[in-house]
């Protein structure tokens, strides 16, 4: 299977990029690392006229402190995430999630920012930039804004990012000494997740005293389950508790049915999991 | 058109391609690389493994173009001077292959993962060639390989593979 034709070209900086796409019209198309893109265009189920390869702009990569948050690059590979001890220490959550990306070569090319750009819903970033209230910074022709995680996603496939703007940067606060777990269930190697939970707890004496709740593939985006948060402060972490409070994962969500997994069945997954999450979560 | 400069195997090249080209196609059609196999066209069989910069990559899910300046290596790329690799050597001993199909591609990858992991336990090899398919074996003989080619690459382990560990080593 071999893609359309396009045109392509590989600037060396944002702005460059960004006159790329000016040029380039409502055809172009931004390549972060291919890895949802290729496959797409592959099938022919994309046919931009010009490809914008962002692999040449070395601001885009890296992962740095940023005062009191971590910050990380669009373009910043998975792999490069889970290798990176600020991210190890401060923001365990995302490299647990990112572990459970596909496979090894795909973590070797996908990016944190290609994958929060496309915005899968069954992708397992999303619920991690939500739960951990990340700020994404978003560069266009106009100069950059900086949106909350809660105001990125719109839709299936869908983020405010414009037609002739990039997503530069992703930046999280530090969740230094919390504990934190991804829950992620498919059936095979390489499946995305039918439904995941992302939570991050800290609890303090043997209390909840904060939770950080985020769902996958609960509805068109990525949710943020505040009724598990709420239920869950205060309490303590055990057992009973928890599967009290996961009674709440459901709320506010609308659980495609698709051939992995009814709605009914998603919605028991997501409860299910958020219970198991908070429990590996609390330690 | 787009030049593409790549090095593949140690070997300098520069061609004019389609941007739409995928490595594995560039690689196989253009360059002659035909050890590195087109298995499912969709991201999944890792059939087509090689490693880009050094590190291991889908080439049906890279675009040429993306990999001009880079440095690809293929199966056809790790023996040396007339010997096999020591994974090539353990796929052979441990007989980790039935029809062949995934053997490039896995190779490729167990390659990749014993650099970033040189002593796997079984579920970390089963983890670390999750992005490669096999249809005939089940995988056992394949995790044994890879488990007897991190053995023999260990620092001071004995070249000799006929030669019993504990005597070259001196004993436990």
């Amino acid at each position: 299977m071999i893609p359309s034709k396009f045109d392509y070209v590989k600037p060396a900086s944002v702005a460059d990029a960004v006159a790329a796409l000016e040029q380039g019209g409502e055809d172009a198309k931004i390549l972060a690392g291919g890895h949802s893109l290729i496959p797409v265009l592959r099938l022919r189920l994309a046919a931009p006229t010009l490809l914008v390869d962002l692999g040449g702009i070395a601001e885009l990569r890296g992962i740095r402190e940023d005062g009191d948050r971590v910050t990380i690059g669009a373009m910043t590979t998975y792999y490069d995430v889970l290798r990176d001890d600020l991210v190890k220490e401060h923001v365990t959550l995302l490299a647990q999630a990112t572990e459970t990306v596909a496979d090894g070569q795909v973590r070797h090319r996908g990016t944190l920012g290609g994958s929060l750009a496309h915005a899968d819903p069954a992708g397992d970033l999303g619920a991690v930039a939500l739960a951990l209230d990340a700020e994404l910074t978003i560069a266009g022709p106009g100069g950059t804004r900086t949106v909350p995680a809660s105001e990125f996603f719109e839709g299936l496939f869908t983020t405010v990012i414009g037609e002739t703007e990039i997503l530069t940067q992703i930046s999280f606060p530090r969740y230094t000494g919390w504990g934190s777990h991804y829950e992620k269930f498919n059936r095979t190697a390489q499946a995305w997740s039918m439904c995941a939970v992302a939570a991050a707890i800290r609890v303090d004496g043997g209390t909840i005293a904060e939770a950080r709740v985020g769902l996958t593939n609960m509805g068109a985006t990525p949710i943020r389950a505040r009724g598990v948060e709420q239920a869950l402060v205060g309490q303590p972490a055990t057992a009973d508790a928890v599967r009290a409070a996961a009674e709440h994962a459901t709320e506010g969500t609308a659980a495609p049915s698709d051939a992995d997994a009814a709605s009914d069945y998603r919605e028991h997954l997501a409860k299910v999991l958020t219970g198991r999450a908070v429990m590996a979560a609390a330690g | 058109m787009a030049e593409v400069r790549v090095t593949v195997d140690g070997v300098n090249y520069t061609d004019d391609v389609e941007p739409r080209t995928l490595l594995v196609h560039h690689l196989r059609e253009r360059l002659g690389k035909t050890g590195t196999l087109v298995g499912c066209d969709t991201s999944n069989c890792g059939a087509c493994t090689v490693h880009l910069n050094g590190q291991s990559v889908k080439s049906c899910t890279v675009l040429a173009v993306q990999a001009d300046g880079a440095e690809v290596t293929t199966i056809e790329g790790i023996a040396r001077d007339g010997q096999l690799h020591p994974v090539q050597e353990a796929f052979n001993e441990f007989h980790a292959l039935q029809c062949g199909y995934c053997t490039p591609g896995m190779i490729m990858q167990a390659i990749d993962l014993l650099g970033d992991n040189p002593d796997p336990d079984e579920r970390e090899v089963r983890e670390g060639i999750e992005g490669n398919l096999c249809r005939c074996t089940g995988y056992q003989n394949i995790v044994r390989a890879v488990q007897g080619a991190a053995q023999k690459m260990k620092p001071g382990a004995p070249a000799d593979t006929e030669t019993p560990v504990g005597v070259a080593g001196g004993g436990e």
